[in-house]
């Protein structure tokens, strides 16, 4: 299936949740609960199609085709 | 606060001036806000952000690119110093809206300085969506810094909405100008129960004292420092400024005069015939 990541298409493995995803794109290995494993924060956060989902249910929310995914962090800005 | 960040300022009088800001009940030793745009490297920011003595910094949201991690989250972390989030690049109520709500999920925090911009030439706040956008982000739940013009009847209806802060534009953002009118922002001040923060259009270090003069709370700025030639001096130019105005402003200034007035005695001269 191919989903729409950050306003670009990116295939991907049917049934993948959106927890993978952002492993995937950050390297950062996540709890269940959507807190990265290694302690830190993970400082990102996730709209898919265009309404937040929080992190804790990310291991549990499946993406589906044509989806449309924005993942952002804190950037520079005033 | 460290003893570097208050400087020589020790005296009692003037320690009491310097109380922190308390704002939505959190105390800020500092009240010089610095943003984090426009610098060209993080160590750079890094290095200005502690000689500003800040204790609060804005970033703006923007999709996560693995090229970038030299990560301007961690530098924050490690420096102790609280993020506020802005909605910066937002044109509509809906996109702010939801900015803030990926921002409190990223960042963990219900803090949002809410930019809504008319169009990019002026960056002027859009008043319409501006209201609309704090209107819902107080309902849920947000504490909303609101970026607003120098209106005083658009600040003291941000406030009524439930904003915990209003922050005026000195000139419009970037541009260096200083503050173009200051008797709205007297007038502001003047009628605001929330902190009010002289935000945007500071050039120089006495821009950021003359609003601390003028009775703001706290000043916020960014390029000023980040695009300064030599940025630490300059963000610590800024701190002596904003301690500077705060005095001023509480210290009671001397009435302006029409006619000058001598402050050596007439009487006792020496005659001579």
């Amino acid at each position: 299936m191919n989903i729409t990541l950050n306003g670009k298409d990116h295939p991907l493995d049917a049934d993948t949740t959106l927890s993978a995803l952002v492993t995937r794109l950050t390297g950062r290995p996540l709890a269940p609960n959507g807190q990265a494993t290694d302690g830190r924060k993970l400082g990102v956060a996730v709209a898919r199609n265009a309404a937040v989902v929080p992190r804790s249910q990310w291991s549990a929310t499946a993406l589906a085709d044509g989806d449309d995914v924005e993942i952002v962090t804190a950037v520079q800005g005033g | 606060m460290s003893e570097q960040m208050t400087g020589q300022v020790t005296e009692p009088a003037t320690t009491a001036a310097l109380a922190p800001l308390v704002i939505d009940g959190v105390e800020l030793g500092s009240r010089l806000i610095m943003g984090t745009g426009g610098a060209p490297s993080l160590d750079g920011l890094g290095a200005a952000l502690v000689a500003s003595g800040t204790e609060l910094t804005t970033v703006a949201m923007r999709r996560y690119s693995p090229a970038e991690t030299g990560s301007l989250f961690q530098l924050l972390e490690d420096q102790g110093i609280r993020v506020l989030p802005n909605t910066a690049g937002c044109f509509t109520a809906r996109d702010a809206v939801l900015t803030a709500e990926l921002a409190r999920e990223a960042l963990e925090t219900d803090w949002v300085k809410l930019e809504v911009i008319a169009d990019e030439h002026t960056l002027l706040p859009d008043a319409v969506e501006l209201v609309e956008a704090t209107e819902q982000l107080v309902n849920r739940g947000f504490k909303v810094f609101a970026y607003t013009n120098d209106d005083p009847v658009l600040a003291l209806r941000l406030e009524n909405l439930g904003a915990v802060a209003v922050m005026p534009l000195g000139s419009p953002i970037g541009t260096g100008l200083g503050i173009l009118n200051p008797h709205n922002i007297e007038l502001i001040v003047s009628r605001a129960s929330v902190p009010v923060v002289l935000d945007a259009g500071i050039g120089t270090a006495s821009d950021a004292a003359l609003a601390m003069e003028l009775g703001c709370d706290a000043v916020l700025l960014a390029t000023a420092v980040t695009r300064a030639q030599d940025p630490v001096m300059m963000a610590t130019a800024f701190r002596h400024a904003v301690q500077a105005g705060r005095l001023a402003s509480l210290a009671g200034r001397i009435p302006r005069r029409e006619h000058a007035l001598a402050s050596s005695a007439m009487e006792g001269r020496a005659e001579f015939l």
